[in-house]
This record gives C-alpha cells, sequence and structure tokens, in this order.
C-alpha cells in the first residue's frame, strides 16, 4: 500500500475527524454553491428590514442597511475560504522548497537558511501583516485594482510568514530519509539529486507536510479575518466574515444575530480544519498503531 | 550557565539588527513620501521642498538612511508623531506598561489552566477527564480571539452588567477600589487571551507529559518508592517542561498579534490599539517605533525562553 491509501485507511478509523471533514465538505459547497441556489443579492438595501433577527425571508437575519446577511455570508465565506487556500499554497511551495534545499545541502546554505528561517520566525506577524498592508495598498489598488490587489496582498503576506514551520518540518526529514537505504540505493543506481529529491525523498516526506497545511489553512482564515475585523483588508462592502463581525461588533445590545452567525461560521470552519488535521496527524504517525 | 547566556545575548543582537534592517527596507520600499503634502502645496517653493529633503536626507542611499536612523534610535530619538505632536518614545512609554501587563497576565492564567490540566490529562489518558480536556482545548484555540471578546462582552456587559467592557486608565477611586476596579476591568481581556492561549498549550502541555511519563527514570523514581507527586513535579515536570518551552517561545509573535485585536475590542489603551489607530491615521513614525518594540519583545521573550531552556535542561548549556 503507498503511504498515501495507508494514510487514508488510518484516517478513516478516526470517526471525529471524518465527521469534521464532512461538515468542513458541506461548508465548502454551500459556499461555492450557494449563490446559485440562495439567489437574494447581498447588498439589496431594504430599511424596512433593518436588524431583523432569522425569519423565513432572511434566514439569518438582516444588517443594518436590510441587506441579508445568509446571502452576504455565502459570498463572504468564497473569499475567506479562497485567501485560505492560497495562502496555504504559498506557505507550503515555499517551505517545501527552502526545506528540501537546505536539507538536501550541507554546509553554509543550509546555515544561512536556517538563520534566514529563525528571523522570519521571529518577525510578529500580525504588525507586520498590518505594516506592509499599510504601506503597498494603495500601489496594489493602482496596478490590479482594489480587490484583486487586496487579496494578493494578504494571501502573500499571510503565506510568505507561514513558510518558516514547514520549511524546519521539511528539513528535518530531508535530514533523516537522506541516510536512509533505499535513497542510497538511487544513489548507487545513478540518480542524480533531482531524481533522488522529487521521486524518492519528498513523497516520504509529505506526511507531516500535510499536516501543516491544514493548520495553515486554519490559520490564514483566522488571519484574514482578524485583518478584516480591525477595519483593515478588503475594502468595507465585501461582506468577509470578519468584515461582517467588524460591522456588527458595534451593534451587539440590539442585533447579536448579526454578530454570532458569522463569529460562528469562523469557529465552526476552523474547528473542524483542526479536527481534521489532528486526524492527519494521528493517520501518519508511525509510531501509533491505528 | 554564563557563557550560555552571553551566547545567546550574542545571537540576539544580530537578530533584531536584522530585524530592523527588514523592517526599514520594507518601509523605504513603500511609496509615499513624508513630505509629499509638501510638494503639492502651492506655497512652497520647489527648491525649498527640495532643499528640505536634502537636509532630512531623504535622497540619501538606503544605507545611509538606514544607519542614521539606527543611530538616532539607539540614542533614544524615535522621531516625532505626525498625530498627536509629541514625541513617539513618550507615546510608546506611556503605553506599555498597560500592554505587558495585560499579555504578562493573560501569559501567567493560560499557564496556570495548562500545566495542571494538561498534567493531570496526561497522568490519566483517554479518561473522561482526558477527552473534554482535549476537547476543551481544542475549541479553545479554534475560537478567534476577537469573537470570544464578542462573546464575553454581549454576555458579561451588555446581559449580566457585571463588568464594563471599556478600558479606563484613569479610574478616580483610591486603595482597594481602584484595584478592585481596574481588577474587573482587566478580567476580560486577560481571560479572552488567556484562554485561547491555554488551549494549545494544555495540548502541547499533555503530549508532552505522555512522551516523558513512559521512560524508564519515572519507573525507577516509582519503583523507589517516591510519591506520584514527587514523581511528577521533581522528574516529569521538568524534563516534560522543555519542548513546552520552545513552543512557547515559538507562539510568542501570534500572542502579541492577539493582543491587538484584544485592545482593539476592549479599548484598552496599549501599543496594539496604538498601532492600528497610526495607520488608520496615517502616521509612519509611530508605525515604524511600534512594529520595531513588537519585534524587539518578542526577540527578548525568545532570549528569556533559551535561558529558561539551558537551565532546564543542563545538556544544553553545556553543549
Amino acid at each position: 500500500m503507498s503511504p498515501g491509501r495507508e494514510a487514508w485507511r488510518r484516517f478513516k478509523r478516526h470517526r471525529l475527524a471524518v465527521v469534521c471533514a464532512f461538515i468542513l465538505g458541506f461548508i465548502i459547497l454551500a459556499v461555492l454553491l450557494g449563490p446559485w441556489i440562495w439567489r437574494v443579492p447581498i447588498n439589496e438595501i431594504d430599511f424596512t428590514a433593518r436588524m431583523q433577527g432569522p425569519s423565513w425571508a432572511h434566514p439569518l437575519g438582516t444588517d443594518d442597511l436590510g441587506q441579508d446577511l445568509l446571502a452576504r455570508m455565502l459570498y463572504g465565506g468564497r473569499i475567506s475560504l479562497a485567501v485560505g487556500l492560497a495562502a496555504m499554497v504559498i506557505a507550503i511551495t515555499v517551505g517545501v522548497v527552502v526545506g528540501a534545499v537546505a536539507g538536501m545541502s550541507k554546509g553554509p546554505v543550509d546555515v544561512f537558511l536556517m538563520w534566514l528561517t529563525d528571523l522570519f520566525l521571529s518577525l510578529p506577524q500580525l504588525p507586520l501583516l498590518l505594516l506592509i498592508f499599510y504601506l503597498f495598498n494603495d500601489t496594489l489598488k493602482k496596478w490590479v485594482g482594489t480587490e484583486m490587489g487586496v487579496f494578493i496582498l494578504v494571501v502573500v503576506v499571510i503565506g510568505g510568514l507561514r513558510w518558516m514551520p514547514v520549511a524546519r518540518l521539511v528539513r528535518a526529514q530531508f535530514l533523516s530519509l537522506r541516510e536512509k537505504e533505499f535513497v542510497e540505493a538511487a544513489r548507487a543506481l545513478g540518480a542524480s539529486p533531482w531524481r533522488q529529491v522529487t521521486v524518492h525523498i519528498l513523497p516520504n516526506a509529505m506526511g507531516p507536510v500535510i499536516v501543516a497545511a491544514t493548520i495553515d489553512v486554519a490559520a490564514a482564515i483566522i488571519a484574514e479575518s482578524t485583518l478584516s475585523f480591525l477595519g483593515l483588508g478588503f475594502p468595507p462592502d465585501i461582506p468577509t466574515w470578519g468584515r461582517i463581525l467588524f460591522d456588527a461588533k458595534d451593534h451587539m445590545d440590539i442585533a447579536p444575530h448579526w454578530a454570532l452567525f458569522p463569529g460562528l461560521l469562523i469557529f465552526i470552519t476552523v474547528l473542524t480544519i483542526n479536527y481534521i488535521g489532528d486526524g492527519l496527524r494521528d493517520a501518519y504517525d508511525p509510531r501509533r498503531v491505528l | 550557565m554564563f557563557h550560555y547566556v552571553l551566547r545567546r545575548l550574542m545571537i540576539a543582537v544580530p537578530s533584531l539588527l536584522g530585524i530592523s534592517l527588514l523592517l526599514f527596507t520594507v518601509l523605504a520600499m513603500a511609496p509615499g513620501d513624508p513630505f509629499s503634502e509638501l510638494v503639492s502645496n502651492p506655497n512652497i517653493p520647489p527648491e525649498v521642498a527640495l532643499s528640505l529633503r536634502e537636509k532630512f536626507g531623504l535622497d540619501d542611499p538606503l544605507m545611509v538612511r538606514y544607519w542614521n536612523w539606527l543611530v538616532a534610535m539607539v540614542q533614544g530619538d524615535w522621531g516625532y508623531s505626525f498625530i498627536s505632536r509629541i514625541n513617539v518614545d513618550t507615546l510608546i512609554l506611556d503605553r506599555i506598561p498597560v500592554t505587558l501587563l495585560v499579555i504578562g497576565s493573560s501569559q501567567l492564567l493560560a499557564l496556570c489552566i495548562a500545566i495542571p490540566v494538561g498534567v493531570y490529562a496526561a497522568t490519566r489518558p483517554y479518561s473522561l477527564f482526558d477527552q473534554i480536556a482535549s476537547t476543551l482545548a481544542f475549541i479553545g484555540f479554534s475560537l478567534p480571539t476577537f469573537f470570544t471578546g464578542i462573546l464575553l462582552i454581549l454576555f458579561f456587559s451588555i446581559h449580566l452588567d457585571w463588568l464594563p467592557f471599556v478600558y479606563r486608565a484613569d479610574i478616580p477611586e483610591t486603595g482597594w477600589r481602584f484595584l478592585w476596579e481596574h481588577f474587573k476591568q482587566m478580567i476580560m481581556p486577560v481571560a479572552v487571551l488567556g484562554l485561547f492561549q491555554a488551549g494549545a498549550w494544555t495540548r502541547y502541555v499533555r503530549s508532552a507529559v505522555l512522551d516523558v511519563i513512559r521512560l524508564d527514570y519515572v519507573t525507577t523514581a516509582r519503583s523507589k518508592g517516591l510519591s506520584e507527586k514527587v514523581v511528577i513535579t521533581k522528574h516529569v515536570l521538568r524534563n516534560a517542561m522543555i519542548p513546552v518551552v520552545t513552543l512557547v517561545a515559538l507562539q510568542m509573535p501570534a500572542i502579541f498579534g492577539g493582543a491587538i485585536v484584544t485592545e482593539q475590542i476592549f479599548r484598552v489603551p496599549g501599543i496594539g490599539s496604538l498601532i492600528i489607530s497610526s495607520m488608520l491615521a496615517n502616521d509612519t513614525p509611530v508605525v515604524m517605533a511600534v512594529t520595531f518594540v513588537f519585534s524587539a519583545l518578542v526577540i527578548a521573550c525568545n532570549l528569556i525562553a533559551d535561558i529558561l531552556y539551558g537551565w532546564l535542561d543542563p545538556r544544553i548549556s553545556f553543549a
């Protein structure tokens, strides 16, 4: 059995993680297909229906402009999830490359890359995110338009500050796998370092990386929500979940549903991702007997 | 031990310099210009604007500007805030004690929860207590801090009206009343931060203790007739704390991020809310200085963690 199939078999036995995988799948489907089914527009202002609680016309209630919350949250979910996934892809790519290069080379390259990793690990993530956002937002707005500019900025910075643990993991895996017999055998058969890495070492090193990837998605979603919650991030008319919370936090005494629903949804998404990550970690851990 | 601390200090200083260089480069690459207003102001002739730029060294190469900035920072001249019209270092010094108080108390709270719960859960793995504790820990670190803050405000301030939710730095009481009022307004921000951290740390402590408790020397200690309490506190805990200290140190940058959010929600007048308000007001010197302070705090915490690490594990300091 390939390591992937084996891990999947073990993952299936972790019941809670499988349940969470279903919940997350449901959320993803809802966010992708929801706007096709629930066709209420996200910015239909209706002052007669301000800050109403859940009702048949508006299953999650309305905000202070009478806009339907369910539609806004389905739309915002797409952005939050897209940011999470894209940031994870960047973090994993950079981390795997840095870790692989550091792991395969001995000497000054390795030392330099590890010093760089430690330096980046010391950077405070949120202040730096805020700083870069503050400095570069206008330029990007001029180049690629507001939404895409913010999206690129947020994804690059969040992903760019989360590659370090992945690099360390990959480097540790490489250092141990490099000395194993099957790699030595490949070397003896004349495999180039590139082939050794891509065909032999990397597939076996991916276990912890996949676990780190799931944690990264959760962390990226939280980071993006935090940014929107602080009033920075996407423009005010784009209803990411954090932004809805930002608008709702000052009206909590009269319209608690407005803040509760996006908060709950962020919480459930992150919780399911964390549980799935935990299940994956158990599935890939060679020491546990499952 | 002394040599180890010295070596750690010598590594910390280049890291701080490296971070300051990184921050300065980011700022230098950014568009925008402190004197852009002057350039567009028709009352100021262009030669005056140019000579002002030259006087302040805005057109010098990057390394020269960085060097000047570094020398100024080291000498205590941190610049002048555009918005608040006072020196930046006064502004920051005013606000740092509050932030440190809130962060410090929340970390203490998190430790006081995580270590006992984690150790107890590890000594009885897979029991009911362990499962409840693990689930609560998961929930704890999946709840974003801004959501917990909002929920706590909703519940304790609006529904029950027990706790104030706006932090006041100027409480007019004295003596015990002052402390009590201060304590009441600190409970929620500290709880929000502390519970979030406690979730993650409980899991770390639990897995670290689980790893240690199976080792041979623990069995030896037990078979010597030592009570379970002594075995845990004297033998297991000290060795299990080693990976926990490393992980806690790695989380320091995230903790400061969480502090920023909490200060925004509860309107605590610390440096976290200072950075947000300066960004929204385009007050660049303050933004730079506060980011630098955050980085310095992170490095200081890493240094403390390294020293603790060296104390806990004698193998490290003798290496």
